[in-house]
């Protein structure tokens, strides 16, 4: 470094284009780290999850073991295994293989020379700490796979979600044409009924309505998962009418001379101009259908064959409340499907959940 | 011609096309078929209205003046007034109102400050990689409730969870969070933080949809960016602000899975998680008194409805519109 740019860093009131430059980036530096520590406290808990999936439950009942995934480290002395603990010799503490225990003083051996002398410490070994090595442990995965009938529930939630997905983004395509580009008597208002029912509390038609699905024989079934959802949802109708009302109507027009009816319109003209809010429409719902948790709870609590992933790990959580590195690593197991979809797509979600709040 | 008469005329070619001229009926002028067309699109959320909205909200209303159960549906009596009356004496009912009560008072403003100073964060045109931390920040609403609730009561456990272990490490006691009556509520609005996601995008579009003309003609004015922030962010955000502020109301008065995940459902500790609607859940399905449950809900419906007229009715004191001034 030179003597002129060394006296440029010490003088940050100095006036000189480099100082402010480096000022400049000093101070977006600095709010980045802030960001950076901000977001890590944020995600913490999530760093917690996948630490305690990959432990051994052995691992969270030892005093003394460290917070990572480990394994106590183990030493072989003449055909049989030993644990090794950090012995504090000569102001210096090493790693050796405990032979024999006893009470005021125990037998060691050093791992890396197992022919060696034997190494007489004085002193409790209970009052040793165990040696740890990093080592992550994906038992808790397979087991709670298993245990949980993950591959079932997968597809379960999977199917689900695809099914009242296709109902509900059919049945909202349809119901948004109709209010963007028909007049018929009354069409303000119903829309405005259309916008009042985003706000209804569900519970306020709940019973009613699982009564009716109970009288069905629907009870235990996806139907009351589904068949709602064939009948457009005002949220994702308001969504794609405001996409629907910004194409132009010229489009509709030109096709209309062409011949075309009012279904072909909204197949070869509305629907391939409207993708990004098509493409927001369908992840909503999805994402909503994947988390569920009420309507699934309602109707399938009692159907392990038939239930989604959060009504099983759940019911898991209540089974397993003790094993909280079996619970950790199914919640992992259970969100890893819709953050990949998240980060796959973030760019057109995100945007729709701005269209939607800000153009209310 | 100009182009709306084409259009009109090319209508009126395809509603004649039929056949030979003759008194034409409603459905047979352009406007008709319109309005037919209009309706055969709309007609599966009619019906959906009918049957999913409108029929079920009448039906709960009367179901709450029965004893309706699903054991006897054949026994079901009108009761009157009783189960409304049988409200404000049952001691589940007003615990569950001061639960939400309680828990409405710690999250709903950390709600608001938290999604409000996420959006300044990564608004601010100094942070690098403002997308990176957008996406990241956002992310966590979309991890299924189920399971961020399960990761959270595993981070909070006061003797193997993370939070509690940094706490003694600094030297402060780690409560009980998930056992006491007292932590339970911070700690649910904890678990809260990871479902502000959307609010912070929509205060983030908020933000950036206010004119930076503003900010120079305060900047020349001499003004810091605190006063900035009160005098012209706050005033220009608030219709977003206040939308957040119905939405989390109205999602606060529906708080389930949270509570149900942490205790299955028991509302332990000592109902201090007997949150509004699991106490409708347990009375209408676990304890199959539907009736009573359909006035739960209804009273659950009236104070959502009522909380939202207050909130717009003091909106007029401090949200300010801009285009009804211009």
């Amino acid at each position: 470094m030179t003597a002129q740019s060394a006296s440029r860093l010490r003088s940050f009131s100095d006036r000189s284009p480099v100082s402010r430059s480096y000022r400049r980036f000093l101070g977006r530096a600095s709010l980045t780290l802030f960001a950076v520590v901000l977001l890590s406290a944020y995600l913490l808990p999530l760093l917690y999850m996948i630490t305690t999936a990959l432990q051994q439950p052995e691992q969270r009942t030892t005093a003394g073991a460290p917070i990572y995934p480990a394994a106590p480290v183990t030493g072989v002395y003449q055909g049989e295994t030993y644990p090794i603990y950090q012995v504090p010799i000569d102001g210096a503490i090493r790693d050796l293989m405990l032979v024999v225990k006893g009470r005021e003083s125990s037998t060691f051996v050093d791992p890396a020379d197992p022919t060696g002398t034997l190494i007489e410490w004085t002193g409790r070994w209970r009052t040793l700490d165990q040696a740890w090595t990093f080592s992550p442990d994906t038992a808790n995965f397979t087991t709670a796979w298993s245990q949980l009938n993950f591959p079932r529930l997968l597809f379960n939630t999977a199917a689900i979600a695809v099914l009242s997905t296709l109902a509900a983004v059919v049945s909202s395509a349809l119901v948004a044409y109709g209010f963007a580009r028909f007049r018929f008597p009354g069409k303000n208002m119903l829309f405005v009924v259309l916008i009042a029912t985003i706000i209804l509390p569900f519970q306020a038609t709940l019973i009613p309505t699982y009564i009716i699905f109970v009288k069905l024989g629907w009870n235990g079934t996806w139907l009351p998962l589904i068949v709602p959802h064939l009948f457009a949802n005002a949220f994702n109708v308001f969504l794609l009418r405001q996409y629907f009302m910004s194409i132009p109507r010229e489009l509709d027009e030109a096709a209309m001379i062409d011949g075309a009816g009012p279904f072909r319109i909204l197949r070869s003209v509305i629907l391939p101009g409207a993708v990004p809010a098509l493409t927001a429409v369908t992840l909503f719902h999805f994402f909503f259908s994947w988390n569920d948790f009420f309507v699934p709870l309602l109707y399938l609590s009692g159907k392990p064959d038939l239930q989604t992933l959060p009504i099983g790990i759940q019911q898991y959580n209540a089974l397993y409340v003790s094993e909280p590195t079996l619970i950790q690593a199914a919640a992992l197991m259970t969100m890893i499907v819709p953050v990949i979809v998240f980060f796959l797509a973030q760019r057109s979600f995100m945007r729709a959940v701005v269209i939607t709040g800000v153009e209310k | 011609m100009t182009r709306q008469d084409m259009t009109t005329q090319a209508r009126s070619q395809l509603s004649v096309r039929s056949g030979p001229v003759r008194r034409r009926r409603w459905f047979q002028t352009p406007s008709g078929r319109e309005a037919a067309w209009g309706v055969v699109f709309i007609s599966p959320w009619l019906i959906g209205l009918v049957l999913f909205v409108a029929g079920p909200l009448i039906a709960s209303f009367v179901l709450s003046f029965t004893d309706f159960n699903l054991v006897h549906p054949e026994a079901v009596q009108f009761v009157g007034l009783d189960n409304y009356a049988r409200m404000a004496s049952d001691p589940n009912v007003i615990k569950s109102l001061l639960v939400t009560l309680r828990f409405a008072i710690v999250s709903i403003p950390l709600t608001m400050v938290a999604s409000l100073g996420f959006a300044v964060l990564v608004n601010s045109p100094k942070l690098f990689a403002r997308n990176v931390f957008r996406v990241l920040f956002y992310m966590p609403i979309q991890i299924p409730l189920v399971a961020s609730t399960l990761v959270w009561i595993g981070f909070l456990n006061t003797k193997t969870g993370w939070l509690d272990m940094i706490l003694r490490f600094v030297g402060l006691p780690g409560p009980d969070w998930i056992n006491s009556e007292t932590w339970i509520y911070p700690a649910l609005a904890l678990i809260g933080l990871w479902g502000v996601g959307n609010f912070m995008l929509i205060n983030l579009a908020g933000l950036q949809s206010v004119p930076t003309e503003l900010y120079e003609a305060a900047r020349i004015d001499g003004a810091g960016p605190g006063t900035m922030f009160r005098r012209i962010t706050i005033p220009i955000m608030s219709p977003i602000l206040l939308y957040n502020l119905v939405i989390c109301l109205i999602t606060t008065f529906q708080y389930f899975t949270q509570a149900y995940v942490l205790t299955n459902g028991r509302g332990d500790p000592n109902n201090a998680t007997l949150f509004i609607n699991l106490d409708l859940f347990r009375e209408a399905f676990q304890f199959n008194h539907l009736g009573y449950g359909a006035a739960i809900a209804w009273l659950l419906f009236v104070i959502v409805l009522g909380l939202t007229l207050v909130l717009f009715a003091f909106a007029r004191k401090w949200v300010y519109y801009g285009g009804s001034e211009t």
